[in-house]
């Protein structure tokens, strides 16, 4: 009973201190930017686990109609597209199309909103159901990925995605990057730059869009209820895209 | 003559025909039927400090099993260990030729290319995967100094305490 209440005491006292520490850091800085970044690296040994479910969440209303700079930042950070792009025989509509700016305008007011679509890491990913060999899959902290080792690039997965978010390649690439490897008969999307993940660092597309002080994206932990993320969630509230759907997206938007 | 002892005779010839073949062939006094063709020894380029993940013996033999095992550790358990990634095998075993300059996988002299050419084994790591070295390497110690880079070195140096 009495290690019992030791520990509860314990616990609030930590509890204490780490509030009291997001409170400094976060008054140091501008809000919504903190000096730690939100998610603490795993170990390089340890697998992911379903505690964690990694989200983004994007305002609209600060995304500037025309600012393509997370677009760009995927583009540098996992080899695709560009000016360099090596799929030169392919379409505008075939080329890889991890994240893309998309503009919406209601007809009634002429009201436009601009916004990122990419991969939404649905909980329930329509790919991951149609794939026949298994490439398609959610990993447990709620990133869906394709397995290019077992993709037979049968595109069953991009009749699927409501979103559009998945591209094919169509050419052979050279020089790809270590980190994203891509390759001639596969499907591919946002991954969420799962390799950053896994070290503790954000997604390529919400660094660029906070280091360029839009701050419309948020990346975190959906199921940390103290994180940036969640916390935003809370006090404003984010929508999915197509919700009637009922997937659960892991991303989220506010402004739609 | 029933069917089945014409089937047997035409089969008794096809035969002795395959087995005069190879007599045939080599009628010139040619040792062996490819001894005119050149193939490249496959090329040993291996640190003469620092030793592979597993004993040499092992790796030639299932170095492919390692590759195998963490490529879908890595890729559905996100488990990013750096003793058996395919990256660091590039990392270490490149060599550069004389201009300076990494041999690509296509070149057989690259030290992954060079085995298989010789071996006859068409692999398709390469459709994906580097096969120059891109960033420094972990384990060397020279990295760049990542936090994973710095989180893998942390996990090597507890692994060989604990042995």
């Amino acid at each position: 009973m009495s290690s019992d209440t030791s520990k509860q005491a314990d616990a609030s006292r930590r509890d204490f201190l780490t509030m009291t520490a997001t409170a400094a850091g976060a008054a140091a800085i501008a809000p919504g930017v903190f000096l730690t970044s939100p998610a603490v690296a795993k170990p390089a040994d340890e697998k992911v686990t379903g505690d964690k479910r990694w989200g983004i969440l994007i305002d609209t209303q600060k995304c500037a109609n025309g600012c393509t700079d997370c677009v760009t930042a995927c583009q540098t950070e996992n080899g695709w597209g560009g000016e360099n792009d090596p799929e030169k025989h392919s379409s505008d509509e075939q080329r890889a199309q991890w994240i893309r700016k998309a503009e919406l305008k209601d007809r009634a007011t002429g009201h436009v909103i601009s916004l990122p679509l990419l991969c939404q890491h649905c909980e329930t990913p329509p790919c991951a159901d149609v794939c026949p060999t298994g490439a398609s899959f959610k990993r447990a902290d709620g990133i869906v990925l394709v397995d290019k080792h077992i993709c037979i690039g049968c595109r069953y997965c991009m009749m699927a995605c409501p979103y559009k978010a998945r591209s094919f390649i169509h050419e052979d690439l050279k020089d790809q990057l270590p980190w994203a490897p891509r390759g001639k008969g596969t499907v591919e999307s946002c991954t969420l730059c799962v390799h950053r993940v896994d070290e503790g660092r954000t997604p390529a597309c919400v660094e660029a869009c906070t280091a360029e002080n839009h701050n419309a994206m948020f990346f975190g932990d959906l199921y940390d209820e103290n994180s940036e993320i969640s916390q935003q969630l809370r006090k404003h509230g984010g929508k999915q895209i197509r919700a009637d759907l009922g997937l659960n997206t892991g991303v989220r938007y506010r402004g739609i | 003559m029933s069917q089945t002892t014409v089937l047997r005779r035409v089969f008794g010839v096809w035969l002795a025909a395959l087995l005069a073949l190879p007599v045939a062939a080599f009628g010139d006094g040619d040792a062996l039927p490819f001894s005119k063709l050149s193939i490249a020894e496959p090329q040993r380029h291996f640190s003469p400090t620092q030793a592979c993940v597993e004993p040499e013996e092992e790796m030639r033999r299932n170095h492919m099993e390692y590759i195998l095992h963490q490529r879908d550790e890595t890729m559905h358990r996100g488990i990013r260990t750096r003793q058996y990634a395919l990256e660091e095998c590039i990392n270490c075993h490149a060599t550069k030729d004389d201009s300076g300059n990494y041999i690509r996988v296509e070149d057989s002299r690259h030290f992954c290319a060079s085995c298989h050419t010789y071996a006859s084994v068409s692999i398709d790591c390469f459709q994906c995967h580097s096969d120059v070295p891109v960033r420094a390497s972990a384990l060397s110690g020279q990295h760049s100094g990542t936090d994973l880079a710095r989180e893998t070195l942390r996990f090597l140096a507890s692994e060989g305490k604990s042995q």
